[in-house]
């Protein structure tokens, strides 16, 4: 019986989530349009440690890294739900959500 | 299994949730009072069983209950009852009195606490989390506002990420020692003669996590605008509770896990602490929004504390602890300054804005002078306590250029807070502030009073950090 990651080894599911890391952060600092596209980028850098855990808790036979994915998923849900009415909130005030236009306080 | 090793935060949780119901079932109007009211007693009784909860650990050992996780409760507890205290009149004339805001508070300090106490990365990361998610609801909390939306807005797109980095970190940390454990860990990185490099960018990401929640130079960049937007009782509790549960955090970790690669990590935060002392002293100056230079006040004084965690000692580590206790309590009176800072119902922050409050209110001028004066460092205040052990810690540790760089910010830093004291007394008038609520006063006064006479309560202070740290390294 042979799981996938004894197979391909622990390496390529290491680099998804480096990749998926790297794109959550450039998607955060690079962009220049919209908010929405931010939120995006923090849950795509929370599942890239998603996989980080789970590949690990695979390879090690060790249950805690499976636990902690569902502690994150849960996590990940009540900040997107919080960031989501932040947005909201700061859509009413100031009618737009373009990342330029978030300059109201400088110095 | 030892399950009234976290009574006082299952009681904290269930009276955060049943204040929440007495909110819903309330009206209006009233529910605002009552429940802060409630909240407080909460944290009352949390903070007194937090005294009287036994050592030890528990809940497959996720929690640990030791003499430091103690004292940084009541820190954070203490930190958290001062604040709500201050908004007590505050959000009535801020319309913001809606019953969520001291029970949001309440969870956040529950979150403060499971960090305080954790023993294992996830639950670092959970206590994290629930403190962080709470702050960013509250920095958004008075909604018609757009600075307020705004801060809010900065800190939950920046705390996020760096929430982000940290658990991220946690999972390198997790699959290069094998485990979520601090135990665990400290033996996997004792037991390696070369530590897997996968281990170290672990540890470094970790560290950025908590930087950037210490807002600590170069991830600092979110404090001035968010200190700016958010309500000025809510800045009073981030600038209080959070930090010392994230200090909790890096000194437990970096002693216990971390502890046998000092050498490694030692150079990291140094220059991470002097950077931030340097940039706290000067990049105030030019502020004229007292908020603002509030909020590079705390980045300086993050980075003194954290020369305490630089020494990698027990005796740097009691010298933080003190260091936190002074900070928590002239920044809390400082802020009671600021929330009395209103003209015609309006809430004003600029410095100009306290031009002759010598005259028109002496009795809050000779409180901010007090608090400014300490953070200055100036000798008979707290603050000079604080730093004085921190500084001592280091040189202890033959660190002495970090303590000649703390030397000199704290001389640059006194420029600015002397200026404040300048307006104050010296500059023509400007028109009165408004009458501050009795809460808002009887903080200023008790604060006052605790920062002037520090030096009396110094020796149980000191014993009780010197056991916390004791704690930390067996």
């Amino acid at each position: 019986m042979h799981s996938p990651i004894e197979a391909i080894g622990l390496a390529p599911y290491l680099s998804v989530g480096a990749i998926l890391l790297v794109l959550g952060v450039f998607g955060i600092f690079l962009n220049r349009k919209n908010v929405i596209i931010i939120l995006m980028s923090i849950e795509l850098i929370l599942l890239s440690a998603n996989i980080n855990f789970v590949a690990f808790s695979a390879a090690t036979g060790d249950l805690s890294g499976q636990v902690m994915t569902l502690f994150v998923l849960t996590i990940a849900a009540a900040e997107s739900a919080i960031g989501l009415a932040i947005v909201t909130v700061y859509f009413r005030n100031r009618g737009s959500i373009e990342v330029d236009d978030i300059t109201m306080m400088k110095g | 299994m030892n399950w009234t090793l976290a009574l006082p935060e299952i009681v904290l949780a269930l009276s955060g949730l049943a204040i929440l119901l007495a909110g819903v079932m309330q009206k209006r109007g009233q529910a605002f009072f009552s429940c802060t009211m409630m909240t407080l007693l909460a944290l009352v009784v949390t903070g007194i069983l937090v005294v009287l909860a036994p050592d030890g650990t528990g809940y497959g050992h996720v929690f640990v209950n030791d003499g430091f996780a103690r004292f940084m409760k009541v820190l954070s507890l203490t930190g958290a009852a001062l604040s709500l205290v201050l908004s007590v009149g505050y959000a009535r004339e801020m319309e913001i009195d809606r019953f969520e805001f001291p029970v949001l508070i309440a969870f956040s300090t529950l979150g403060t606490m499971i960090m305080a106490s954790s023993g294992n990365l996830m639950t670092l990361f959970v206590g994290l989390e629930l403190s962080s998610l709470a702050i960013y609801i509250l920095c958004a909390f008075a909604r018609d506002r757009v600075t307020a939306a705004e801060a809010g807005l900065k800190y939950f797109v920046l705390g996020s990420l760096a929430s982000g980095l940290l658990l991220y970190g946690i999972s390198l940390a997790y699959g290069f020692g094998g485990t979520l454990e601090y135990a665990g860990l400290q033996q996997a990185v004792r037991g390696s003669a070369v530590l897997p490099a996968g281990l170290m960018v672990g540890i470094v990401f970790v560290l950025v996590g908590l930087c950037f929640k210490l807002s600590m130079v170069p991830f600092h960049m979110w404090t001035p605008d968010v200190y700016q937007g958010a309500p000025s009782p809510v800045t009073a509790y981030m600038a209080g509770a959070p930090k010392v549960a994230a200090f909790a955090v890096l000194l437990r970790v970096m002693a216990g896990p971390f502890g046998s690669m000092t050498p490694q990590w030692q150079l990291l935060i140094e220059v991470v602490s002097a950077a931030s002392m340097l940039f706290g002293a000067l990049a105030a100056i030019p502020q004229v929004n007292i908020k603002r230079l509030m909020a590079y006040s705390s980045i300086g004084h993050m980075g003194y504390a954290m020369i305490g965690l630089a020494a990698g000692t027990a005796e740097g580590t009691r010298g933080t602890l003190v260091y936190l206790v002074t900070y928590l309590f002239m920044n809390v009176g400082a802020f009671a300054g600021i929330v009395a800072m209103r003209r015609k119902g309006h809430a004003v922050s600029r410095i100009s804005d306290l031009a002759g409050l010598g005259r028109s209110d002496p009795g809050l001028a000779l409180a901010m002078a007090v608090f400014m004066f300490s953070m200055a460092g100036a000798p008979p205040l707290a603050g000079f306590f604080g730093k004085l052990m921190v500084f001592y810690a280091a040189i202890n540790a033959q660190l002495y250029a970090l303590a000649a760089i703390g030397i000199i910010s704290s001389v640059i830093g006194a420029y600015y807070y002397v200026r404040v004291v300048k307006v104050m007394f010296f500059d023509a008038p400007a028109p009165a502030l408004d009458r501050m609520p009795v809460s808002v006063s009887f903080v200023s006064v008790g604060m006052g009073i605790v920062t002037v006479f520090f030096i009396v309560g110094l020796g149980p202070v000191a014993t009780a950090a010197q056991a916390a740290a004791g704690a930390l390294f067996r």
